[in-house]
């Protein structure tokens, strides 16, 4: 029977070219428009390393104390702990694994003299960064322990600065110039893109810029400043460098891998605590006031998808519902129009029923050609979106073949709901009404 | 026109005229919104920094290479040999600069026993040639005299007293109602520094991203000589010059030190076209989006229209028969759509003002002016009588003979 309707509802659309065409550029403007702002919004709020999320932690420590004028449904913990409080969790060694980090600028002398020095984005960090984050690796690996202990001149490059650097040889053993001192290459990264940078969400978190990696303890050895946030309170960063690992300035951060849910209820413990101690020691005077945060809440407090793709997002589908009313509208009239042929139909003993399936048929047929020109329309509309924004919005949004069905799959879906009131209506045509005009 | 047979007829063909009202609703409710939206992204990418042609400045990012031992020397030695380049009006140095800087926020207050009562400025640190390159406009007081101007190593070091601070308009009426601040001791909160109001500018922006906050316009310049790893060498050239400028310039500093990586020379307008990339890019997909709303309004009322006009061909027939005129038919078909427009933009508004109180809620956008549901309601009434002018074309040119061959 379906293939019957099948065919029946393909010579039904080919006799009004005009209503079908409008039909279906209804549909397939209203799904190309909303699945190509979905696409941005899905890479804009995916979860980065979805293996991971739910054990992986951000503390925070509110080293400033109760802001005055702070709005009530929000918490004005700090992003970012100080130094003083990362090395203090660093010692505490409470996780199964542990890294502060921040990002630093530094310039970089290639080993080959004919080629310019460059600015390097470095990240200074500890070892357990790359296996808490899953970090693959092309030649090499990371550093240990005991290079975090020994304050090593050791780094890791990601793949892209390996192939500038080192034409996307293995350079694993060769020297390198960061600032004016040497460093030994020891691992470089294959492919990693995690989309946002969760780990740091500062300036260009999509377009996540890191080069190098090395170690935390030899970069402040170094006085490696940071090229991240620096939020002070009234004290300031204090005099020179070492007035900054002292003060109550915020720029390290942290993160840390619980596996296990009492893990993590002890770490919250281990957190007010060590506040509460901060309080009794005089530095705090106000009540412990900590959180720890996985993967996705982090995003999500960071609000880290951009205002303007919501509201793209939320417009293109307002398309989609006026699109959906106005194909509507049309299987209105195009049902209507067969009030004559639905009266014959059912003169010759077709039941409701089956008439209702024969106008979904047809209505599922316009959804399908409307979906496949959505998804047409899609492609072209994420290339402009990708010419007219910045890479930050509009990075890693490249259509998958699963988004090709689902855009497929929901045009039918929407169409179909679309068509119900026209097929309803085509239903209740009465026969002998409908054969006295003909 | 009579509206009662319109309305009558209404009456039988209730859902579909409800639809077309639904989607002008919607669409007026979109293009309302996206209008407005576009109105602000624009507004603030031309937004004047307070930098007078821009198209003559260029920003030079300077990074040294290795241990910056006497940075200060090395940093004058290039002012110097820029400021002597034929094609080049003046240069300065500095720890920012307006059009995506970073982001360096100080507090000033003139009263240190409640530091509340001051307020947040971006902090520009440059020396006395920094007025006349940027071209600011100064509106009371002087400039830093030159023995005014001392290095600042990195964010740590801070003077206890400063010769002098200038602060643009905006923060002095923060500090004083009445803008009156000139002479008045101002301290900067963390540094812990004071400095008298020696001069106030007309205005400088602090930083793109602060959008249309009060924030954009508060900024103040401090007599710093930045040193530091990285600083910016902020260049004007004579008119006309920008090109030769800086060509002259990566060539001069090549020339006077090569231990230094000129990670960008960019003019101030690429600087303005870049950071604003993402204001404009979503002016641009609000302004397609309107256009493809409209066009699928447009083509909505076109298809149902003229399938009611199929659909009576008979009592057109009977109407022409009985003496209406062509214009008549056309006039009824035009007054039906507009009634039907009419009450869709009427819901159209409610859904603009709700749609506009949920987006105040999450972008810092103003409330929706009355002008934009005014121009709205317009453009989707006109859209209206433009869609149906074809089906009521054809409507009017349904033969008075129909009624009498099938009847």
């Amino acid at each position: 029977m379906f293939g019957y309707y099948f065919k029946l509802a393909l010579r039904s659309l080919r006799r009004n070219l005009v209503l079908t065409g409008l039909m279906v550029i209804a549909i397939g403007v209203g799904i190309g428009a909303s699945m190509t702002m979905l696409t941005i919004y899905r890479a804009a709020s995916g979860d980065p390393i979805p293996q991971k999320s739910a054990v992986l932690f951000v503390p925070q420590i509110d080293n400033f104390g109760p802001q005055p004028n702070a709005p009530p449904n929000q918490d004005f913990l700090p992003q970012d702990l100080t130094y003083m409080d990362a090395m203090a969790l660093m010692r505490a060694h409470l996780g199964l694994r542990q890294a502060a980090m921040y990002a630093t600028t530094q310039s970089i002398t290639p080993p080959n003299a004919a080629q310019d020095p460059l600015e390097g984005y470095v990240r200074a960090t500890y070892s357990d960064f790359f296996s808490m984050f899953d970090v693959p690796f092309e030649y090499g690996g990371p550093w240990g322990k005991a290079e975090d202990d020994t304050h090593a001149s050791v780094v890791v490059l990601t793949r892209p600065f390996n192939d500038l650097l080192f034409d996307g040889m293995n350079s694993v053993g060769r020297m390198l110039t960061i600032g004016d001192k040497p460093y030994r290459v020891i691992g470089v990264l294959d492919d990693w893109h995690p989309s946002p940078r969760f780990y740091d969400l500062g300036q260009d978190s999509f377009t996540g810029t890191d080069q190098l990696f090395l170690p935390f303890t030899r970069a402040i050895d170094q006085q490696m400043s940071t090229s991240g946030n620096l939020n002070c309170d009234r004290a300031g960063p204090g005099s020179g460098w070492d007035g900054l690992l002292h003060s109550n300035c915020i720029w390290i951060h942290f993160w840390v891998e619980l596996s296990t849910a009492s893990g993590v209820s002890k770490y919250r413990t281990f957190l007010h605590d060590y506040a509460a101690a901060q309080r009794q020691s005089g530095r705090f005077n106000w009540p412990p006031h900590v959180a720890l945060r996985d993967v996705v809440e982090w995003l999500t407090y960071n609000h880290v998808v951009p205002v303007a793709v919501g509201t793209l997002t939320s417009v293109s589908f307002a398309i989609l519902f006026v699109c959906l009313i106005n194909a509507t509208g049309l299987m209105l009239a195009k049902f209507m129009a067969r009030s004559g042929g639905v009266g014959v139909r059912r003169a010759l003993g077709a039941t409701r029923p089956a008439i209702f399936a024969q106008c979904l048929v047809e209505a599922g047929v316009i959804g399908l050609v409307g979906g496949l020109v959505g998804v047409g329309l899609t492609k072209i509309g994420l290339v402009s979106c990708r010419s007219v924004l910045p890479p930050d919005l509009s990075i890693l949004t490249r259509l998958q073949g699963a988004d090709v069905l689902i855009a497929v799959a929901v045009a039918i879906a929407v169409t179909l709901v679309a068509g119900l009131y026209p097929t309803w209506r085509a239903t209740q045509v009465h026969p002998a009404a409908q054969l006295k005009t003909l | 026109m009579e509206f009662g047979p319109i309305l009558s007829s209404l009456r039988r063909n209730k859902v579909g005229a409800a639809l077309i009202a639904l989607q002008i609703a919607v669409t007026l409710a979109v293009l309302c919104n996206a209008l407005f939206i576009i109105q602000q992204q624009t507004a603030l990418s031309r937004a004047t920094s307070g930098v007078q042609d821009e198209a003559s400045v260029f920003i030079i990012t300077n990074r040294w290479i290795g241990d910056a031992g006497n940075v200060a020397a090395r940093e004058q030695a290039d002012l110097a040999a820029l400021r002597a380049l034929p094609q080049i009006a003046d240069a300065t140095v500095s720890n920012d600069h307006p059009l995506g800087g970073p982001v360096m926020v100080e507090l000033i207050t003139l009263r240190p026993d409640n530091p509340r009562s001051g307020t947040g400025a971006m902090v520009y640190e440059v020396d006395d040639h920094a007025i006349n390159t940027l071209g600011l406009r100064l509106i009371s007081g002087r400039n830093f005299r030159p023995d005014e101007v001392i290095s600042r190593n990195g964010v740590g070091e801070h003077q206890a007293a400063l010769g002098g601070v200038i602060v643009t308009q905006a923060v002095a009426r923060a500090l004083d109602p009445r803008g009156n601040v000139l002479g008045q001791r101002a301290l900067i909160i963390p540094d812990g520094t004071t400095a008298p109001i020696i001069g106030v500018v007309d205005k400088l922006q602090s930083t793109p991203f602060a959008g249309n906050s009060p924030f954009a316009a508060q900024s103040m310049l401090l007599p710093y000589r930045t040193v530091e790893s990285q600083v910016f060498y902020l260049v004007r050239t004579k008119p006309g010059q920008l090109t030769a400028g800086t060509t002259a310039a990566r060539n001069e500093l090549y020339r006077v030190s090569r231990r230094r990586i000129i990670v960008g020379i960019q003019s101030l307008t690429d600087a303005r076209r870049d950071v604003y990339r993402g204001d404009r890019g979503v002016a641009l997909i609000m302004g397609v989006v309107c256009a493809i709303l409209l066009g699928v309004t447009a083509f909505g009322i076109i298809g149902l229209t003229s399938y009611w006009v199929s659909q009576r061909q008979r009592q057109i027939g009977i109407r022409r028969t009985l003496g209406a005129t062509r214009g008549t038919i056309l006039r009824y078909f035009q007054s039906e759509n507009l009634l039907i427009a009419a009450a869709g933009a009427v819901l159209g508004i409610l859904l603009a003002l709700g749609a506009n109180l949920w987006i105040l809620r999450s972008i810092a956008l103003a409330r929706l002016p009355w002008i934009y549901l005014f121009v709205g309601a317009i453009a989707v009434l006109a859209l209206g009588q433009l869609a149906v002018l074809w089906p009521a074309l054809r409507a009017s040119s349904v033969p008075p003979a129909i009624a009498a061959r099938s009847a």
